[in-house]
């Protein structure tokens, strides 16, 4: 068998889909560094919203109620983050990490129930004429909503970042905190403001799993989503539109992998090269290449980190 | 060492004294019967059906016994960690329920030659450590069966874990099994190298139904691959448990694992002193071990032709890995005739003839 057995088209089509969770919980995480904090609990607020979202999607048989309640459920978990490391001061990192493991851990409680149904159907838009366009058409436009809110987030985010007041100072709070505390902005006030909006993020990203890519219900079904998100953040050096690439080549090299051993693709012809493909190895390549560009961009990237990144805030400071 | 010898002889010795005055000789402390989960109880799947097998001895004992479960052990270092902390928490009889626990286990057995270990799927024993597994491939050969009946594509699909000997003769005789009604079928076979990843499952499934499979097999323990081809409105198989609710249009049937007469049957020869290591159970269809979800989604004929399949398997007239039987590069592993043994299955590390996947060695 060959590599010509794989359809382009289907293959975009589901790098979309497979990109999708990570690529919101990203523009979450990256918003919540822009303004000076790391909040690495992405993967609990995830798993949060994927069982907030699918038992309100299930009680009330309505998946849009579903996705709103992912998004509260997520800036739930992330207002105890926001909670202990902006008033209690406590430390970033291990409060980020007991989010995560409590998250997973009240995630499995409240989802007892609810394992083995299926939730209701999230419909998908009928984009009329823009389906019938060969080839781009099933690879864009027969997506479900999440997947279009999604690639808004990403724009809206970009666009409130660079050309708005409060993008500004969002920036200017995560840049140097006593900066612009000195100039009277309420640095705690944007910095919670900014985990829940990455909580709620998180959680969508996490329905999007539960809700529309498995979909149902499984204990820890977010596998890890999260911190590939946090990897993302670091990948795009911070720029909202970059986080776009980063979630697609990792969604593309997971979909690829599959597709190549569904074709039974055992080698690559390259010219004059012939590269086998072990199994291994390209499980392993999304990994890889996402650790081999964070190594390779990480001089530049990292002088792009936000000035504050980390830091805990007082006035007394 | 020697002091804990000192304190649980003492403490036997005590014990010993009150069940003495008290005079009655039958209350006895519990035994403690422990599990180690590979995944969440939650599974659906493989981990579901061993925690139904630890309720059944909960519920078949009542207060003879207590019963406690690790979930979401990783297989390797981390495993010895978890059964120790076990043993050394007074349990008596520890059953570890996935492959790659097997080394793990038997480390941990030396250690604690008093506890008694039972290690699910593997095929190494101790003097303290059975073995013991179900044959999940007679179910696993009927589905095959089915699928290369239902197939319109001759393309059937594989989500496959890990290239260990459980699944590689599941996909053998998955493969065997679908040959014999279609000789034109082709198994797509992908390695997602995870036991339990719903999401990973699912998108190895729509991977290969993207490259034309219309029927979904599984061998790992998530219901997500059998929802994909829901979704797809194709077919596909359960695994582990009935997965009807998760796809009714879908499940043409499934395997039932059924561990809970096994568990019974140890905890009691616990209870009554007869346990032995070096055991091999190894449970087969006819009684009941290994189950089959109802046929459905299927057309009568399809059905009558699987049934008549079990019916055979069950009464032990015909076994799929009976010679002549070649594997992928032509060499003959099975004269005419010739019987696969225990071991042969337990260490299979070869396709049969006509798959034309390459092995992930």
């Amino acid at each position: 068998m060959d590599v010509s057995s794989i359809s382009p088209t289907l293959l975009i089509a589901s790098l979309i889909v497979a990109s999708t969770p990570i690529m919101l919980a990203a523009i979450g995480e990256l918003v919540v560094e822009r303004a000076g904090v790391l909040n690495l609990g992405v993967e609990g607020m995830m798993i949060t919203g994927a069982i907030c979202g699918f038992i309100v999607a299930y009680e009330t048989g309505s998946p849009i109620y579903g996705v709103i309640a992912s998004i509260l459920g997520g800036a739930a978990l992330s207002l105890i983050f926001a909670i202990l490391t902006q008033f209690f001061l406590a430390n970033q990192v291990a409060s980020g990490l007991a989010l995560t493991l409590f998250g997973l851990g009240f995630s499995a409680l409240i989802g007892k129930g609810y394992t083995g149904i299926t939730p209701p159907d999230m419909s998908s838009p009928n984009l009329g004429f823009l389906t019938e366009i060969p080839f781009l058409g099933k690879m864009l436009f027969e997506h479900d909503y999440l997947v279009y809110l999604a690639f808004s987030i990403i724009l809206l985010v970009s666009i409130f970042l660079r050309y708005t007041r409060q993008g500004l100072i969002l920036r200017a709070v995560g840049e140097d905190h006593s900066s612009a505390h000195a100039l009277g902005y309420k640095v705690i006030r944007v910095r919670v403001l900014a985990i829940l909006f990455g909580g709620g993020c998180a959680g969508l990203g996490g329905a999007y799993i539960s809700l529309i890519r498995v979909p149902q219900w499984a204990e820890g079904m977010t596998h890890g989503a999260g911190w590939i998100a946090l990897a993302i953040v670091v990948f795009a050096s911070w720029k909202p539109m970059r986080i776009l690439f980063g979630a697609w080549l990792f969604g593309g090299l997971t979909v690829l992998q599959l597709n190549l051993q569904a074709a039974g693709v055992s080698e690559i012809n390259l010219i004059l090269f012939k590269i086998p493909l072990q199994v291994q190895y390209l499980t392993m390549a999304p990994y890889l290449i996402t650790i081999l560009v964070l190594v390779l961009m990480s001089a530049r990237a990292l002088s792009n980190a936000p000035g504050s990144l980390g830091k805990s805030f007082h006035v007394s400071d | 060492m020697k002091i804990l010898k000192k304190i649980s002889l003492g403490m036997a010795l005590i014990t010993g004294i009150t069940i003495a005055i008290s005079g009655t000789a039958i209350t006895a402390e519990p035994v403690k019967v422990g599990f180690i989960y590979i995944g969440p109880p939650g599974d659906h799947g493989w981990t579901y059906r061993h925690d139904i097998g630890r309720k059944a001895v909960e519920a078949h004992f009542g207060d003879a016994v207590e019963t406690t479960f690790q979930e979401n052990v990783p297989e390797g270092p981390d495993a010895v960690r978890a059964i120790t902390q076990m043993a050394l928490s007074g349990h008596d009889l520890i059953f570890t329920t996935s492959y790659g626990y097997m080394d793990q286990t038997l480390a941990v057995a030396k250690k604690f030659p008093n506890v008694k270990f039972e290690h699910a799927t593997g095929w190494k024993t101790a003097d303290n450590v059975s073995n013991y597994g179900l044959k999940l491939y007679q179910s696993r050969h009927v589905q095959g069966v089915i699928a290369g009946l239902m197939t319109k594509t001759n393309k059937i699909c594989y989500v496959a874990s890990f290239p260990i000997p459980e699944v590689i003769r599941e996909i053998n005789t998955f493969y065997l099994g679908a040959k014999t009604q279609n000789p034109d079928v082709e198994v797509q076979i992908v390695w997602v190298y995870t036991w339990y990843d719903p999401g990973k499952e699912a998108d190895a499934a729509q991977a290969m139904i993207d490259n034309g499979c219309d029927v979904i097999t599984q061998h790992t323990d998530s219901p997500a691959p059998l929802v994909t081809a829901e979704k797809a409105g194709l077919v596909g198989f359960g695994q582990a448990s009935d997965q009807t609710p998760f796809a009714p249009n879908a499940q043409l049937t499934g395997t039932i694992d059924n561990w809970d007469p096994y568990y019974i049957d140890r905890v009691q020869a616990v209870i009554d002193g007869t346990w032995e290591g070096h055991g091999t159970y190894f449970g087969d269809i006819s009684e009941g071990a290994v189950g089959m979800a109802p046929f459905a989604n299927m057309p009568q004929n399809v059905m009558d032709i699987a049934m008549d399949v079990r019916a055979k398997i069950t009464n032990g007239t015909y076994f799929a890995f009976t010679g002549p039987l070649k594997d992928q590069s032509g060499e003959l592993r099975l004269k005419d005739g010739e019987v696969a043994s225990r071991m042969m299955l337990d260490t299979m590390d070869w396709y049969v003839e006509g798959i034309t996947a390459k092995y992930p060695d």
